[in-house]
């Protein structure tokens, strides 16, 4: 069964049709990548699936649950994490405790262990600290785990994203353009990071990427939308040589050239 | 540039030995003696003791930022705070009533500074929940019960233990009332609302003698009880001779160090949880703590009721303590008072917001009264100051510079929040930190050569 289905997924905003009637479904232990030119609608698409914003028309199934029209926090709390376009760090905050926020459902202290710093409360901190360091060390960057978050190079505040993601123990993880602003050689890291994610973690990734060799190179399916709608879906083979996609890409009479 | 780091690694130079090491013991220690003995053999009331008292008052602070064992710290506090300043309290009453009022002002700064500095919520209406608890235990302790139901009469002054708890409950219960309404809206709206939630709480206490008499509405509630002196006789055993009044002084004022530590203790465990992070999350990005999970509805909240809960405490306290309360006590003005003492003391930060509240009250109770004095006698002398200069006149000028001075220049807070660290780590840095700062303070007394 699908992790993901996504079916019929429509959001206006005015009259802009943003996101137009999409269906979208991702199985299990799968790299997947949503692809189009800017203002196609994938972010909003992102949105809609993490409940920022509330999908107008059609349904999300997600690990056996319908969500359409859960809570943000709550979808997160199921286990479907993401990161963000223009990264949304905690700044003042250090990189540890931004993990540890991303962990934030899984602790379970109650108020009142709180204010008495019972022993439970102590041992699961603890724990959640050494976890915490764990998913850095994952990441790459346990060694700057007490710095303020704003302070970290832009490549490792990207990764700081990840573990934050990953602290949730997320069942999928959807990264909206992890590798915008990198240079080749973040960009290959990052790849690479990536591909840790499903191998060794075993969690599906969602890919809003603009960076075409890092899509081609890492994605199972991929979905390429433009102007809200989804224009084709396939794998690498089958999108690479489709000409609504290159025509979307690259203009009408393209696609000609292309093939 | 290089005068202001010279003089900046001169003050490292002096303080760093004296904040650390065994030179740091003998430092608070000689510290605290003198202020505690120049006290305790001047007890009048003049410029001169104002300043020593405040002296001492910091002296808690520099202990806190010192590093030395914690035990050393908790013995230094308990007998500044527990003997010394007590028993100068017997000696001169008028600071006995200031450390009080400080103390309930520094408890409700601290619950203040849970909803503004750590879930960033900006309440001009926390003056109401203060109310709240002190009209309860005003009502309930006086006639004024019998006028809602004459079968009822003012409840035993014992019952001012329970009704501690209930002052708490009732906070809480107006902070849920009015956050699940509000809460859902952003900054300003919310910080609106709040502002007229205050206002409409003191209209309805100014109002609400008619149809029934239940707040005796503008000339407030008078001869509000007290609770009865426990432990009188045994203090009376130890030989302290004094009268009903100067024993309540002493009363409320450990009451009130008592009921403070608490909320200290509380918000420290509060912020370094799992609440605390979520509520700072909230604070710097709203979308990015609910996507990790974060109910931002239920947290808002919490830090909405647990603010209001200690005001509600407090309230009774102050209540009892000033045996009268009138709609004006509770008016915006004091919300922004409290508000001034977080923002001055440093948004978020437990020290900070403590500084701020001990330096406000100071300055509203003692310093600008006593330096109006001061001009007085001055002007009785026949100095050229005109007559219409009287600094307790222009106390809100006064504050309002002050902020504006503040935000100019360190925005901040007085006492900024310190990032947590691992423990572990925390020794390195200090270390690492305090050579870095002898290097500078060596290499720029070379250059000052």
């Amino acid at each position: 069964m699908a992790l993901l289905e996504a079916t019929h997924i429509t959001k206006v905003f005015g009259g802009l049709v943003a996101v137009n009637d999409v269906t979208f479904t991702v199985e299990p232990g799968s790299i997947v990548s949503v692809i189009g030119p800017n203002g196609a609608g994938k972010t909003t698409f992102f949105n809609v699936l993490t409940g920022i914003y509330k999908p107008d028309k059609g349904q999300v199934i997600f690990a056996g649950q319908d969500i359409t029209g859960w809570r943000s926090d709550q979808i997160a709390a199921l286990g479907m994490r993401r990161t963000f376009q223009n990264i949304r760090l905690f700044g003042n905050m250090t990189v540890l405790e931004n993990v540890l926020i991303g962990m934030h459902v899984h602790l379970k202290a109650s108020i009142w262990s709180i204010i008495f710093r019972s022993r439970n409360m102590v041992r699961e901190e603890a724990k959640a600290r050494n976890k915490a360091i764990e998913l850095l060390d994952f990441v790459g960057i346990a060694d700057k785990r007490n710095e303020l978050a704003k302070n970290l190079p832009y490549g490792d505040q990207r990764r700081l994203e990840i573990a934050r993601a990953l602290a949730g123990d997320p069942k999928i993880i959807l990264l909206d353009e992890p590798t915008a602003g990198m240079n080749p050689h973040e960009t290959t890291e990052a790849t690479q990071l990536i591909r840790r994610l499903r191998d060794e973690r075993g969690i599906t990734v969602i890919l809003i990427e603009h960076d075409m060799r890092l899509v081609m190179s890492i994605s199972e399916r991929i979905t390429v939308l433009d102007y809200g709608s989804k224009i084709a879906e396939g794998d690498v083979q089958a999108i690479r040589t489709n000409p609504r996609v290159i025509e979307a890409y690259l203009g009408r009479g393209a696609a000609g050239h292309a093939a | 540039m290089t005068t202001s780091t010279s003089a900046q690694s001169l003050w490292q130079r002096v303080t760093a030995p004296l904040s650390s090491g065994p030179t740091a013991y003998a430092f608070l220690t000689f510290y605290v003696v003198v202020c505690s003995v120049l006290l305790l053999t001047n007890p009048r009331t003049e410029l001169s003791t104002d300043i020593v008292f405040v002296l001492f008052m910091l002296s808690m602070l520099v202990a806190y930022r010192s590093r030395v064992s914690a035990w050393f710290k908790v013995t230094l506090g308990a007998i500044a705070l527990g003997i010394v300043l007590p028993y100068f309290g017997t000696l001169n009453p008028f600071y006995i009533d200031v450390a009080t009022q400080a103390g309930i002002f520094t408890a409700l700064a601290l619950g203040l500074n849970v909803v503004v500095g750590f879930a960033g919520l900006l309440d001009l209406g926390y003056v109401a929940f203060f109310a709240v608890g002190a009209y309860a235990w005003a009502i309930f302790s006086t006639p004024q019960i019998s006028n809602i139901n004459p079968a009822w009469s003012p409840v035993d002054p014992i019952m001012f233990y329970p009704f501690l708890v209930i002052g708490l409950i009732l906070g809480l219960i107006t902070g849920v009332l009015l956050g699940l309404p509000v809460l859902r809206l952003r900054g300003d709206y919310l910080a609106i609302v709040t502002l007229g939630f205050g206002e409409v709480i003191r209209v309805v206490a100014n109002n609400l003698d008619r149809p029934i008499n239940v707040t005796n509405g503008s000339q407030g509630i008078r001869d509000i009880e007290r609770p009865p002196l426990i432990l009188v006789d045994l203090v009376r055993n130890l030989g302290v001779q004094a009268d009903d009044n100067r024993l309540y002084q002493l009363f409320f004022y450990y009451l009130v160090l008592i009921i403070l530590l608490l909320t200290v203790i509380v918000v420290a465990h509060l912020k370094n949880s799992r609440i605390g992070r979520a509520w700072e999350a909230i604070r710097e990005d709203e979308v990015a703590a609910v996507a990790q999970g974060i109910p931002r509805v239920r947290m808002k909240l919490l830090a909405f009721a647990i603010g209001a809960s200690f005001a509600g405490v407090m309230g009774v306290v102050f209540a009892a303590k000033q045996l009268f309360i009138n709609p004006p006590t509770f008016d915006l003005l004091r919300s922004i008072n409290i508000l001034v003492m977080v923002i001055l003391g440093g948004m978020g930060s437990i020290p900070g917001t403590m500084l701020g509240a001990i330096i406000v009250t100071m300055l509203d109770l003692q310093i600008l009264p006593r330096t109006a004095a001061v001009i007085r006698e001055a002007q009785a002398a026949g100095l050229p100051i005109p007559r219409q200069f009287d600094p307790t006149q222009y106390q809100r000028l006064f504050f309002g510079l002050l902020l504006v001075v503040m935000m100019i220049f360190r925005p901040e807070g007085l006492w900024p929040d310190e990032r947590r660290r691992e423990e572990q780590h925390e020794v390195e840095v200090g270390e690492e930190e305090l050579e870095a700062d002898k290097t500078v303070a060596s290499t720029s007394a070379d250059t000052g050569r």
